[in-house]
């Protein structure tokens, strides 16, 4: 067994090296000899190809995302911008709160429950890094079709793994979203959203500074999961006599983060680190790397001390693996103890590695061999950037000279079965079956949860300040036109969160998109992105982070382009917080906005085989003046609800239902009113002595304001069409117990 | 009045059950499982969570913490004891209680306002409700279905044991409908649904579980 050291490397110059199988293009590998002036070590190679991949180097995505810097507005609220693990926003009275979406698309194809497991346990671990403790959850998801075989096997698997994970961490899951569409099976997408809440003053960066300073790697053990491609260095390295097959996907044990947590929380509260990195992908190659890098550049470790699950994992191993629940920070000498002492407490494994030093390269050795020798900068942040090339799909053309033709129920038969029709399709369908796996209650903070327009949660119990999120995208308007689709997804996230009484503040995303090397997928992003900023701009919201996701395809077929956009808004007393569900009878329900007759990329098109042709246009001035009525209004409404998939069907099924207590409306040009998806609508329900005060509100915001119908009863009537709410709910609940047991 | 609430390794509703006891007009102690002083507390919580990871079995491991052994003689020496969910499930594998809670018959973790009825106001911990009454309350659970052998069970009925009762549907498959129980004494009662998260509209279903934690104070007073 022979160690490649760097002694190695610079005597043997010409070794061939496996790059390829790494990931590696020839002229990155180039680059990478160019930079050191010899070859690589096997660690190094190991180091570069895994922080050099898209995941981790965001190598295709760089030259578009930068214009959420260049496009940002000005605020005042953002106190730790992107480029940290999360970014961070003043929400007044001197707490601060970081929130993120991340991808785990790929782990939950292969493995659903530790891939999705796993993607809620980093994505909770970057929220604990800034220092905050992690106050909900919410996880967009998305599938094949609802029938298909393999989403049996899929969707089950990722709901228990996010339930699995996050109920044994305490953290509420308050939200999400869960759609099927078929472009989704082979690829599923599972994003999650952590938010985290802290004081001001006890924000944490990544950064290692500080001659002496002691770098810490704490929390579980290292093994040989999530090494994926690595493996392949030490089949090279190595004799046959250890075991091969090592699983790619990592394995969580929630019960360790939840230890980690409360360990890493009292740690924070006696302030004893500098800087604070979570190891997620490319594990300690990138925290050891990003920490230098973020820092004065210098630090040594010694990797044999890194307490091992499985002892033959080699050196470069021990660099890649991807073991969750670990975080590595740095400390000062004089607070070790007090910090040793801690873990101790909770029974978290915590080892001393290494050390900064006032160098300019990471040093890593293993048992006194030098193996790597980088500038950490080059590792962690100037990996190549590519523009990779850029073309308009043929399939927009075809889509905006199409002619869609779905038909609209008009009599009162047409309309009863129409509306059945719809709220028993798998993307309209009760989501309990799905959500109830969840516990929304834990942490006793949580004033709103799914199916409400946002989740919204309490951060002080004497001040009631809380806060609201919501993630939100229309996936086929992406498709039909990725500007509009992202500005869409962005604009009803707000109208969510104003529609619940919270004011929108900042923005996270999700950028979940086929392959960058088919000009047509980047296109798509470009597109979406250049949308995302132009909004985030005109809405005064700055983007605080986010996530990209490339390669979600199968063969030619891309998924269609799912920029998962998510708004936290604050509110200032939960108190005052509006529902969806009708409070009782009587009361005068209005419609905000109107719908048109464009179909395009709605439930009831879909469900009749269509897309569409053109998305609409985001309306931004209008969308402006619709979040300061609703946030006006508030304390007139009696519940409120904003329409969006599934049109006003769905939305008044939701109202109907959730305190099922039903309503009559009446409404003209009913077949579009009810399934047309028209951004900028909103059901409000408000007592009939308080209608005047709306409608004058309405007229002084300019948004269309009307009465459609009154509450009560049990029974939904639209137009004549008598829906019993036992027929009702029935139709609405049934479908995903019967899917998936 | 001190109320102690343990927190065991992974416990996770410790901290809504002290905000119960402050909201209901105690003075809330924070006990850690690694010691076995109890503060001169006068009653105790065991929350609910996932206590060591679930691992081996719900509430296995917890059971043999430090601080278990000095519940364990308190209670058997009237020492009132109210395990929620997990800390039911630790009070069963200490054998304060009988019977044992295992996978809900669905298999699911299953997150819902319940209905229950309160069967049982002769313990400290439900003197407050009236006989009956029917109250609204999170269940959040993988492990709840109660089970217990059969004379257990007609024991456990005969001498008015069962604290709490599913109303409706059974929600998980446990004997009898059965939600919660407490032992002879009554001292000692375990519950699966979550009393402290049901203690104000703003945040929970309602909160009509907050009369548990009254009901404790109030009974503390009277001895």
């Amino acid at each position: 067994m022979s160690l490649d050291t760097v002694a190695v490397a610079t005597a043997n110059p010409d070794a061939l090296q496996p790059y390829e199988q790494l990931g590696l293009k020839a002229d990155e590998y180039a680059s990478i000899k160019q930079i050191l002036g010899r070859r690589p070590t096997s660690s190094e190679l190991a180091m570069y190809s895994v922080m050099w991949s898209e995941h981790c180097s965001y190598k295709s995505s760089k030259v578009h995302l930068k214009q959420f810097g260049e496009k940002a507005p000005h605020s005042d609220a953002l106190l730790v911008g992107i480029g940290e693990n999360a970014g961070v926003v003043d929400i007044g009275q001197g707490y601060a709160v970081t929130f993120k979406i991340e991808s785990h698309n790929h782990p939950s194809f292969v493995e659903p429950y530790q891939g999705a497991a796993t993607g809620v346990g980093g994505i909770v671990r970057d929220i604990l890094t800034m220092g905050a403790r992690p106050i909900a959850i919410m996880d967009p998801l998305r599938f094949g079709l609802a029938d298909a075989k393999d989403t049996r096997r899929v969707l089950p698997g990722i709901v228990s793994g996010v339930g699995g994970y996050g109920n044994c961490l305490g953290v509420p899951n308050i939200g999400g979203e869960v759609v099927f569409d078929e472009t989704y099976a082979g690829n599923p997408l599972v994003n999650a959203l952590c938010v985290g809440v802290m004081r001001h003053e006890d924000i944490k960066l990544a950064k290692a500074h500080g001659t002496g300073n002691l770098v810490v790697l704490f929390g579980a053990k290292t093994g040989g999961d999530g090494i994926g491609g690595v493996s392949v260095l030490a089949s090279e390295t190595f004799n046959d006599a250890k075991p091969t097959k090592r699983p790619s996907v990592q394995v969580g044990d929630p019960f360790a983060e939840k230890v980690l947590i409360e360990c890493c929380l009292e740690i924070f509260k006696a302030d004893l680190v500098v800087g604070i990195q979570d190891l997620g992908g490319a594990g300690l190659s990138c925290a050891t790397s990003e920490l230098a890098s973020a820092g004065s550049g210098g630090m040594e470790i010694q990797l044999e001390k890194v307490p091992l699950r499985d002892p033959s994992l080699s050196p470069e191993e021990i660099l890649m693996s991807e073991s969750q629940e670990r975080m590595c920070a740095i400390v000062e000498p004089s607070n070790i103890k007090h910090f040793m002492a801690i873990c101790k407490k909770w029974d978290v494994t915590a080892t001393v590695i290494g050390e900064v030093t006032d160098g300019t390269n990471l040093h890593i050795t293993f048992n006194g061999e030098l193996i790597v020798d980088v500038p950490p900068r080059t590792v962690a942040h100037d990996g190549p950037i590519y523009n990779r090339p850029i073309e308009k799909p043929t399939y927009i053309a075809e889509r905006q000279s199409a002619k869609i033709n779905v038909p609209l129920p008009s009599s009162p038969a047409e309309i009863k079965a129409a509306v059945l029709t719809l709220v028993a399709s798998p993307n309209i369908a009760d989501k309990s079956w799905v959500t109830s796996q969840y516990d929304r209650y834990v942490q006793g903070n949580s004033v709103l949860s799914q199916p409400e327009d946002s989740g919204m949660v309490r951060i002080d119990a004497k001040t009631n300040l809380g806060v609201a999120i919501s993630t939100d995208v229309n996936a086929r308007w992406a498709y039909l036109d990725p500007y509009e689709g992202a500005k869409l997804a962005l604009l009803e996230s707000c109208r969510n969160i104003a529609t619940t009484g919270a004011k929108p503040l900042a923005v996270t995303n999700c950028l979940n998109f086929g392959s960058p090397e088919d000009p047509g997928v980047m296109w798509q992003f470009a597109e979406a992105v250049r949308g995302l900023a132009d909004i985030c701009l005109e809405m005064g919201l700055p983007v605080t982070g986010g996530n990209v996701s490339f390669y979600n395809q199968t063969g030619s077929v891309a998924i269609l382009p799912t920029p998962v956009i998510g708004v936290l808004g604050v509110i200032q007393d939960v108190r005052t917080r509006t529902k969806m569900g009708l409070a009782k009878s009587g009361l005068e329900i209005y419609l905000l906005g109107r719908a048109d007759a464009n179909l395009s990329g709605s439930e009831w098109a879909y469900l009749h085989n269509e897309i569409g042709n053109f998305a609409p246009k985001a309306d931004v001035a209008m969308e402006t003046r619709l979040v300061n009525l609703l946030l006006e209004g508030q304390p007139l409404f009696e519940s409120a609800h904003d329409i969006s998939n599934g049109g006003l069907a769905a939305a008044l099924t939701e109202i109907v239902l959730k305190n099922k207590i039903g309503a009559e409306i009446t409404i003209d040009d009913v077949g579009v009113a009810l399934m047309s998806e028209t951004p900028g609508q909103v059901l409000i329900a408000v007592d009939p002595k308080s209608s005047h005060e709306l409608i004058a509100l309405a007229e002084t915001h300019k948004i269309e304001c009307r009465k459609i119908g009154i509450s009560g009863g049990d029974a939904l009537t639209i137009n004549g069409a008598a829906i019993p709410l036992a027929e009702l709910s029935q139709a609405h609940t049934e479908t995903f117990p019967k899917l998936f047991g | 009045m001190r109320i102690g609430v343990v927190t065991f390794p992974g416990s996770l509703d410790d901290h809504s059950a002290l905000r119960a006891i402050e909201l209901a007009g105690g003075e809330p102690v924070s006990l850690f499982h690694g010691s076995t002083d109890l503060k001169e507390v006068q009653a105790v919580v065991l929350p609910g969570g996932f206590s060591y990871g679930d691992y081996l079995r719900c509430g296995a491991i917890s059971r043999f913490s430090p601080i278990m052994e000095s519940i364990i003689i308190a209670a058997e020496h009237g020492f009132p004891v109210l395990g929620i969910c997990n800390g039911f499930q630790i009070l069963c594998e200490s054998h304060l209680l009988p019977g044992a809670l295992t996978r809900n018959s669905d298999l699911h973790f299953i997150c819902d306002d319940q209905k229950v009825a309160v069967e049982n106001i002769k313990t400290p911990w439900t003197a407050g409700y009236t006989q009956g009454q029917e109250i609204v309350i999170p269940i959040k659970n993988g492990e709840g279905s109660f089970q217990c052998s059969d004379e257990t069970l007609a024991e456990l009925e005969a001498e008015s044991r069962v604290v709490l009762r599913y109303v409706g549907k059974n929600p998980n498959g446990s004997r009898n409908s059965i939600a919660g129980i407490s032992n002879k004494q009554g001292n000692v009662v375990g519950v699966m649904p979550h009393p402290e998260q049901a203690i104000e509209e703003l945040t929970g279903p309602g909160d009509e579980g907050l009369i548990f934690f009254s009901s404790i104070l109030k009974e503390m007073v009277g001895r």
